[in-house]
């Protein structure tokens, strides 16, 4: 991508981290007075290194490495019932961008009543059974930090909105605003050897859906057991978080403006204990609200995606989980009728088959583990062996590998086959 | 039961015939007067009737005689049981693990662990735990739900990504946190899995214990049996012998202190050494407390992502 869509890019996290400064900040003042004679605090957290080597070929801009960093990272908590204040935040030196920086991981204030509660800042959420696998998790996901071969946590992006929960008895829910959007993070592309579709077309531009009542996402999740089993069901309204790519016009493109479509998503799961093991079953409907006729060849199809998952301990401290994804694109007819020549057809299925083993050793403080991801109706593949050490309660050193392969030059691994790498994560807690 | 009805069928007729059938026996004796005759009949008929109450009563007593021991050794166990892991209506504690090493390395796991009975004791409870140490796990919390006879069913809740799961749960032999002790150890072993017997008794220190073998009845266990030594007072297990497949000792847990809380004596201190590896665990329990009135609802999704700090405190 461009310097200017990663100018935008940057302009854009500083609107957002100033942003949250200043609203940590009020939150402060605010609650300071009140805090500073009876809360209790606390005060954790890590210093990390970070690396990842390339294993199969430089970065396109010539680097070796795909992500070395130092980090701090600060966890500060104070609690006064009916009130706690939590504020994750990490400084970093980044050594490929050469740069120092502060992110706000997390920040929030929780108030807590009998019977619902409400959380308001920036903050994680997880919805959904599946393994790396998302359906009705339709929060924000850094897939650079994942493929980079940094801790999971990083995976997951924070949004900056409220949740409120309420648990009359019956049944439990969540109910989740968030006024300013956030888009998944993709590889960077100085990094990264991906497909691009366009490649001749530098001139791009990113439309982010702006801040608005109307754009506010929506996101709501209903709860309880039934006979055994959790079962939960979804319902979001906001966009799509991967851009898609809108060309000034289609015989002889310019420029690209990337934008996020209307999204829905209706959605199930169940899980509970089944076949000696815990069964998850989820599925959603990805209801691509620009474009119900599935003509628009720039914006996604409406999807069902499905999910089904198993997972059991064969022996001691050993676990198998097994998944398998199904992707249906509705209205397939439509989408090969428009699709522009020379764009690469997707299936009308797409599958994912995955594989995860971790076997801990040594009173746990060894832990072996093997992920991987194959696609059996596009033949790609993603391989992640991990091992990782325990030296002490408060040093711990991880080393693994990120392989991609197979399938087409654009298909979801296929694309990254130059990618691969070795990764090192050391950390001390505190 | 198939030998008392034989034994009733075979019985002489007086007890069972009526009288009408048995005149003609005692007819005979025409020189004894009528009620002469009603009298002794009475008194065969009582002796009749003494006999095989006797006879029934010594032939229960063969038929149970057996299990009865058995029964003893199994209500030593529930006793115990009941002792150790389902005293109270709930209980919490503040739990100090420090896990040794052979080579003398310590690592520590601090947690509250919380418990409430529901229903009977060797029935269905609850467990809530919070961990405060070590720092990677901190804020990190366990839901369990234990039932007799069926897998548990067990959640974590990872801070780092505000997720909560469901976590695969047959084996209960598995270490609890890296430990030396079991998820059984800490929960509990249904009494039904193995077949008890009181091998002798013994003193320890001054305690009276019942020494009872504990033998698995499914070969899926790592030890082959275990000698449990129950205070004969409070019904606690003051030691705990593990042989394996070979019949080598080759784990000990002891009750190093025992406290009285709110009237409950409780193990305070415990250790669970493992002689073959030189590993050991030592648990210290602070601040135990029984009968608090711990919520039905703190067992929930909603608590194990943000835990009450008068119940985790």
């Amino acid at each position: 991508m461009t310097k200017k869509i990663l100018n935008i890019k940057l302009v854009k996290e500083r609107t957002k981290q100033l942003r949250n400064c200043l609203a940590v900040f009020i939150l402060l003042a605010v609650l300071w007075p009140s805090y500073s004679f009876t809360a209790d605090f606390s005060l954790h957290g890590f210093l990390q290194g970070n690396y990842s080597a390339n294993t199969a070929s430089s970065n396109p801009d010539g680097g070796d490495f795909k992500w070395a960093e130092e980090r701090l990272q600060l966890k500060f908590d104070a609690s006064k019932e009916p009130f706690h204040l939590f504020l994750k935040t990490d400084a970093f030196y980044d050594h490929i961008g050469r740069k120092a920086d502060l992110e706000l991981r997390e920040g929030y204030l929780d108030y807590t009543a009998s019977t619902w509660d409400m959380r308001a800042g920036r903050q994680i959420l997880t919805w959904g059974l599946g393994d790396l696998i998302f359906i009705n998790d339709v929060f924000p996901k850094d897939y650079e930090a994942f493929f980079s071969g940094r801790p999971l946590e990083y995976l997951k992006k924070g949004i900056d909105g409220v949740k409120v929960g309420v648990y009359p008895g019956f049944a439990s829910f969540e109910f989740v605003a968030v006024p300013f959007f956030e888009s998944n993070n993709f590889p960077d592309s100085k990094r990264f050897r991906m497909y691009d579709p366009m490649p001749d077309i530098t001139d791009r531009k990113e439309e982010e859906p702006t801040t608005n009542i109307e754009n506010t996402e929506i996101a709501l999740r209903a709860y309880r057991d039934i006979a055994g089993f959790d079962a939960s069901i979804y319902f979001y309204r906001g966009f799509w978080r991967n851009p898609s790519m809108m060309p000034d016009n289609f015989m002889t493109p310019a420029s690209l403006t990337l934008f996020y479509p209307e999204l829905s998503v209706y959605g199930a799961s169940l899980q509970g204990k089944a076949l000696d093991g815990v069964l998850s079953l989820e599925a959603g409907y990805y209801d691509s609200r620009q474009d119900r006729k599935g003509t628009d060849p720039m914006t996604p199809n409406s999807q069902t995606r499905f999910l089904v998952g198993y997972q059991r301990q064969m022996w001691e401290d050993f676990t198998l989980g097994l998944q398998y994804y199904g992707e249906y694109m509705q209205d397939y007819t439509e989408y090969k009728k428009n699709l522009p020549a020379g764009f690469p057809k997707e299936k009308r299925l797409h599958e994912l088959v995955s594989v995860r083993l971790t076997q801990f050793l040594l009173h746990q403080t060894l832990k072996l583990s093997w992920f991987s991801f194959w696609s059996p109706s596009d033949g790609d593949y993603l391989l992640n062996p991990e091992v990782k050490y325990n030296f002490s309660d408060h040093v711990w050193a991880a080393i693994g590998g990120n392989v991609f392969g197979g399938g087409k030059k654009w298909s979801q691994f296929g694309q990254l086959d130059k990618n691969d790498n070795i990764y090192l994560q050391l950390r001390y807690e505190f | 039961m198939k030998i008392i009805i034989t034994f009733l069928k075979n019985l002489p007729a007086p007890l069972f015939a009526k009288e009408g059938n048995n005149r003609s026996v005692f007819d005979k004796e025409e020189n004894t007067s009528l009620w002469q005759r009603e009298v002794r009949r009475d008194f065969i008929n009582t002796i009749h009737a003494i006999t095989i109450c006797l006879a029934i009563a010594v032939i229960f007593l063969l038929l149970i005689s057996s299990a009865s021991f058995a029964a003893t050794a199994e209500d030593v166990m529930k006793k115990s049981q009941a002792a150790f892991l389902y005293q109270g209506k709930d209980f919490k504690s503040r739990v100090m693990m420090k896990l040794v090493s052979k080579g003398g390395q310590e690592r520590i796991r601090e947690m509250t662990m919380l418990r409430k009975n529901y229903g009977e004791s060797g029935g269905n409870q609850k467990y809530f735990m919070y961990f405060f140490q070590p720092a990677d796990v901190k804020d990190m919390t366990f839901m369990v739900y234990k039932y007799p006879a069926k897998d548990d069913d067990r959640w974590l809740f990872i801070p780092a990504i505000n997720m909560v799961r469901r976590i695969a749960a047959q084996d209960k032999r598995s270490s609890f946190v890296g430990s030396d002790f079991t998820y059984e150890d800490v929960s509990g072993r249904d009494i039904e899995d193995d077949t008890h017997t009181i091998t002798k008794e013994e003193k320890i220190g001054n305690k009276d214990c019942f020494v009872v073998k504990s033998t698995p009845k499914a070969a899926d266990v790592d030890y082959s049996y275990k000698l449990s030594w129950v205070d004969k007072a409070a019904f606690l297990p003051i030691k705990e012998e593990y042989y394996d497949k070979r019949g080598e000792l080759y784990k000990v847990f002891t009750a190093d202190e025992v406290k009285e809380v709110k009237g409950f004596p409780t193990i305070t201190k415990r250790t669970m050494k493992n002689l073959q590896s030189g590993h050991m665990t030592e648990v210290t329990y602070l601040k135990a407390d029984y009968n608090i009135g711990i919520d039905d609802n703190l067992f929930s999704e909603r608590f194990l992502k943000q835990p009450p700090k008068k119940w985790i405190e």
